[in-house]
């Protein structure tokens, strides 16, 4: 046992930097399954460049990943790390901006030679010029002694033996924040059961690292954080993407249908696919299309024919897809559109999140084409989003969004894993005879006979006899669904689809916290921002403040109460990831002159300036 | 969901699976179809005199033969003129968006393999906004067939030129004559990997028909390109071929293993491959030295001769080569997918349970607060 003492701390954020090819995104995952398994609360940020391997050791190659664990609830992945490990120059200096005084820096001292320092602009070594000076610094040969715990290794070059060097940093940071490495030991035997000695190498630096720290005098303690208190129940760790999958794979089980994904591959989406097409074991089709285009309208064709459709892309993907959206609009058959939202336009920033689709998945077609939207508020909440998606598609028979974003496909969080016995029943009564007479009193079937309570009209698949029909594009004739230019059909088609939409049942009210019940103002958020307002929100309220709190998961429609409530407070401020998209839609809506908070750094708000601006905001109001 | 059991011949070689094959036939006793069965109650909107009506016409009389249930049987289709098609077959249908049908049926077939999926499209749906599905759908091959009405005109929006249309054409978006360089569809599929590629034309109901029964067997994706008159903004494109006292100069009827020929009996003329690979018509009688008679195969594996004999097809109509130009049997990609997914359910031992999707949701690595 160490002789070393223990500290106990009640929360951590730690920052993994390092080179593209580093590994810091597999070593901040596993860090982040140790910590789960230790019970802690928790959240994490990935923040990789788009380039797969921008020039080594440059600023546009940094790849990090930052995680926050607590003995509490944890509402978002940490402003700033209290310890940043850097595994190269570029890593500093990339991640020093966002380092509190006083954190602790572990750098790894083998990648800051003359040459590495020059790439990234350092004259001189940032470790020997005191510009550190007020950081804990660790500085370890990290490279070096990974590549000495491994001399046994006489099968590996030194190359391999130095690409276990994150392993050995995932062993030292396991060590100072006492982590279990069991489920990473298992995790290793099963990526490299097949190469024993890279397995071996790979085991050994793990171990190394862990022992460096037990045994160095660099390191004077330890650091314990006690289990968050959780409600019961079966947790596991999981990422929005992952999430969003298993969210319509369950659906698609409660609605005892087939689900048919068609996909074209687009950051940062592609995971859903990815997870999607391993999961032909729950009658999951998966069909990588040739374009977006082609992707939904795969998805179309199978909602056509009795399956769950559904395709997954991101903002420009959306925008290729439109014109489909608005067949599914028109033919009135359920879809699913997954927008895992990114920076923008164009291109734009294709691993950094951002919420400015809402407007276009709002109106983002041609004519009046209304689409339902459910937002997604953390990582886990994906799974219900997808499931409330299906919900909606399914019983009104349209397409729907669902508006995740990077933060929330790549983050990740404890989920409570929910019972299937508890998921609601989402079984679907597809059309099996007639629903009208013709001229002559024969039976026949009208394909746009509505559910007078939905709107919804009925999902007759081909196969069923008797119910042969033609749908199209071209605007239809009301209940019978034939061709028709006729003016007052039209208007009352549209004025059907808009009215569909609108009444969209079981969608529940917004829910406002305020604590003190005195609130003046109410912070209004959607989507992925919840848990950086809730976290601000909190500081606020600490700070004996009162203000009120409520985010919107469905926005379109709006929770039947949510005017109300925009107006019971005298401010209205709506943080958002855009340039005030959802401040235009409740302006528009509620004539309520709400205050926009915006930012489009790529990076989910901070904690501490979502605070100020709250706080901002209060003295106006005092 | 059904997979398809391939056939084998009774010396074991294997037959060539059918495009109906798990397609629920009509009962035995069933009473026969009609073509009135086929035809929706919707008026015909297309303009008097257009080769639709008689595409129309000779797909109502040739369903019935397949014997297939009415339900059973999809048309989808994109924009254009060609595309209205699906609203006059009382069978499923759907009308799509511009060039987007191929995708749409490619969700639907690969998902429903009880279906019998039609693709009804034109020379502008599907070699220029909807090119990419095109090619995307020949390459997969997913079982259905493509009907591609080709007038080398843009007809719903009046008459604009196609990329189709011959390099000079006037039409109301190139007043002095077109530069655009023409697909030949042919050739395209057979560049796209395309399993089943064959042309008729609107007028010759029988030979029409005979390649529609052939395009319906094929599994996989068949391209049937169809010469189909426009007698609005195009009249008289394909007239080389329909007049009487000209056609049988200019057709080339491909007949699977006999060699090509072209011309009245008293003037036959028979494709002969020179040395160096040129291809040329010659009197039957007068074999030029070291010269290969043609001999057509249109399940030959390697798809270069009936490339080469879709080059024959110039502008100026001199030799248009009629039928089936290459049917070869390949995987289909829906049969694929269907299998993929089968075996997984199978191996997992049967449909997903809630335990099932229970484990899924749990992942590997779970904790428990009690």
């Amino acid at each position: 046992m160490s002789s070393k003492t223990v500290q106990k701390l009640d929360r951590v954020v730690i920052r993994f930097a390092g080179d593209s090819g580093d590994g810091m995104q597999l070593t901040g995952d596993r860090f982040t399954s140790e910590t789960a398994a230790m019970g802690n609360d928790l959240s994490t940020l990935p923040n990789f460049p788009a380039e797969i391997r921008a020039p080594q050791g440059t600023l546009p190659g940094v790849s990090s990943f930052q995680l926050h664990f607590a003995d509490h609830d944890v509402l978002t992945p940490g402003d700033a790390p209290d310890v940043l490990v850097a595994m190269n120059p570029a890593a500093l200096k990339a991640n020093l901006a966002d380092v509190p005084r006083g954190a602790t820096i572990i750098v790894n001292t083998d990648e800051f030679s003359k040459r590495n320092l020059a790439k990234v602009g350092y004259a001189e070594s940032p470790i020997d010029d005191g510009s550190l000076e007020s950081f804990h610094v660790h500085p370890v040969p990290l490279t070096s002694i990974t590549v000495d715990a491994l001399a046994a290794f006489d099968g590996l070059t030194r190359k391999e033996k130095e690409r276990a060097k994150n392993m050995f940093a995932l062993g030292l940071l396991s060590w100072m924040y006492t982590r279990p490495t069991t489920g990473t030991e298992a995790f290793l035997t099963k990526k490299f059961g097949a190469h024993p000695e890279i397995l071996e190498a790979n085991l050994a630096a793990l171990r190394a690292g862990w022992n460096y720290g037990e045994t160095t005098e660099d390191f004077a303690s330890s650091y314990e954080i006690a289990p968050a208190v959780m409600p019961p129940g079966t947790y596991r760790n999981i990422t929005g993407n992952t999430a969003l999958a298993h969210g319509l794979v369950a659906a698609a089980h409660q609605a005892k249908l087939p689900l048919v994904l068609g996909s074209y591959p687009i950051t940062p989406a592609s995971d859903i696919l990815h997870a999607l097409s391993a999961l032909k074991r729950h009658d999951v089709t998966t069909i990588q299309a040739e374009d977006e285009i082609a992707g939904i309208g795969i998805a179309l064709g199978a909602s056509f024919g009795g399956a769950i459709g559904v395709t997954t892309t991101s903002g420009p993907g959306v925008a290729l897809k439109s014109e489909t959206i608005g067949l599914a609009v028109s033919l009135e058959l359920p879809l699913i559109i997954v927008d895992v939202q990114r920076g923008g336009p164009s291109t734009g920033l294709p691993t950094k999140t951002e919420q400015a689709d809402l407007l276009q998945a709002m109106y983002g077609r041609n004519g009046e084409s209304p689409v339902p939207i459910v937002a997604p508020s953390t990582p886990a909440d994906c799974f219900d989003a997808a499931f409330e998606a299906v919900r909606i598609a399914t019983a009104y028979r349209t397409p729907v969004f669902i508006l995740s974003d990077g933060y929330l496909a790549n983050g990740s969080e404890p989920w409570a894993v929910p019972e299937v016995s508890e998921l609601p029943d989402l079984q679907v009564e597809f059309a099996s005879e007639p629903n009208g007479v013709d001229d002559k009193g024969e039976p026949v079937f009208h394909p746009f006979l509505r559910d007078p309570e939905t709107l919804a009209r009925p999902w007759a698949v081909p196969g069923t006899a008797g119910l042969e029909h033609r749908i199209g594009g071209i605007e239809k004739a009301d209940v019978t669904g034939n061709i028709s230019y006729d003016p007052d059909n039209h208007d009352k088609m549209t004025r059907l689809r808009a009215a569909k939409v609108a009444g969209i049942a079981g969608i529940p009210d917004v829910v406002v916290e305020d604590p003190s019940g005195e609130a003046r103002l109410l912070v209004l958020g959607w989507g992925s921002t919840q848990g950086p307002i809730a976290a601000a929100v909190r500081a606020v309220r600490n700070a004996g403040h009162s203000v009120a709190s409520a985010h919107l998961r469905h926005l379109n429609p709006f929770p039947a109460n949510l005017g109300e409530v925009l107006r019971s407070y005298d401010r209205v401020v709506v943080p958002e990831m855009n340039l005030g998209q959802l401040s235009m839609l409740l302006r528009a809506e509620f004539l309520v002159d709400v205050r926009p908070h915006t930012s489009v750094r790529g990076l989910p708000f901070s904690t501490v300036d979502l605070a100020d601006v709250i706080l901002t905001h209060l003295e106006e109001l005092a | 969901m059904t997979t398809i059991d391939h056939p084998t011949t009774s010396n074991g070689a294997a037959a060539r699976p059918s495009g109906l094959a798990g397609i629920p036939l009509l009962a035995p006793d069933a009473p026969a179809q009609t073509k009135k069965e086929f035809t929706s109650d919707q008026e015909v909107r297309w303009c008097p005199g257009c080769g639709d009506y008689a595409i129309l016409a000779a797909v109502q009389s040739f369903l019935p033969e397949l014997g297939l249930k009415r339900e059973n049987i999809t048309f989808v289709s994109g924009i254009g003129c060609s595309s209205r098609f699906p609203y006059y077959l009382d069978t499923y249908g759907m009308h799509s968006i511009h060039g987007r049908a191929p995708a749409i049926a490619t969700g639907l077939a690969t998902s429903r393999p009880d279906q019998n999926v039609w693709v009804v499209t034109g020379d502008g749906d599907a070699l220029s906004i909807g090119g990419n599905h095109l090619i995307h759908a020949l390459r997969r091959n997913v079982n259905m067939t493509i009907l591609l009405f080709n007038n080398e005109i843009y007809g719903l929006t009046k008459g604009q030129y196609s990329p189709t249309s011959r390099v000079g054409q006037v039409t109301k978006s190139s007043p002095l004559g077109s530069v655009d360089q023409p697909f030949n569809p042919v050739s395209l599929a057979l560049g796209a990997e395309a399993t089943f590629v064959a042309r008729t034309m609107d007028s010759d109901r029988k030979h029409l028909t005979a390649i529609l029964r052939a395009a319906a067997e094929h599994r996989g994706t068949s391209l049937v390109e169809i010469y189909q008159n426009c007698p609005i903004f195009n009249d008289g494109a394909f007239e080389l071929i329909k007049d009487r006292t000209q056609q049988e100069a200019r057709i080339v009827h491909l007949l699977d293993g006999e060699p090509v020929q072209v011309g009245p009996e008293d003037d036959r003329k028979t494709l002969v491959r020179m040395p160096g690979g040129r291809q040329e018509f010659v009197a039957a009688d007068s074999l030029p030295e070291g010269a290969e008679v043609v001999v057509h195969d249109a399940g030959a594996e390697d798809p270069s001769q009936a490339f080469a004999l879709s080059r024959l097809n110039t502008p100026e109509m001199t030799h248009v080569p009629m039928g089936i130009f290459r049917s070869v049997s390949r995987p289909t990609y829906d049969d694929g997918v269907r299998a993929q997914v089968r075996a997984a359910v199978d191996t997992a031992g049967g449909p997903a349970t809630d335990d099932d999707l229970a484990a899924l949701l749990r992942g590997r690595d779970t904790w428990t607060v009690g």
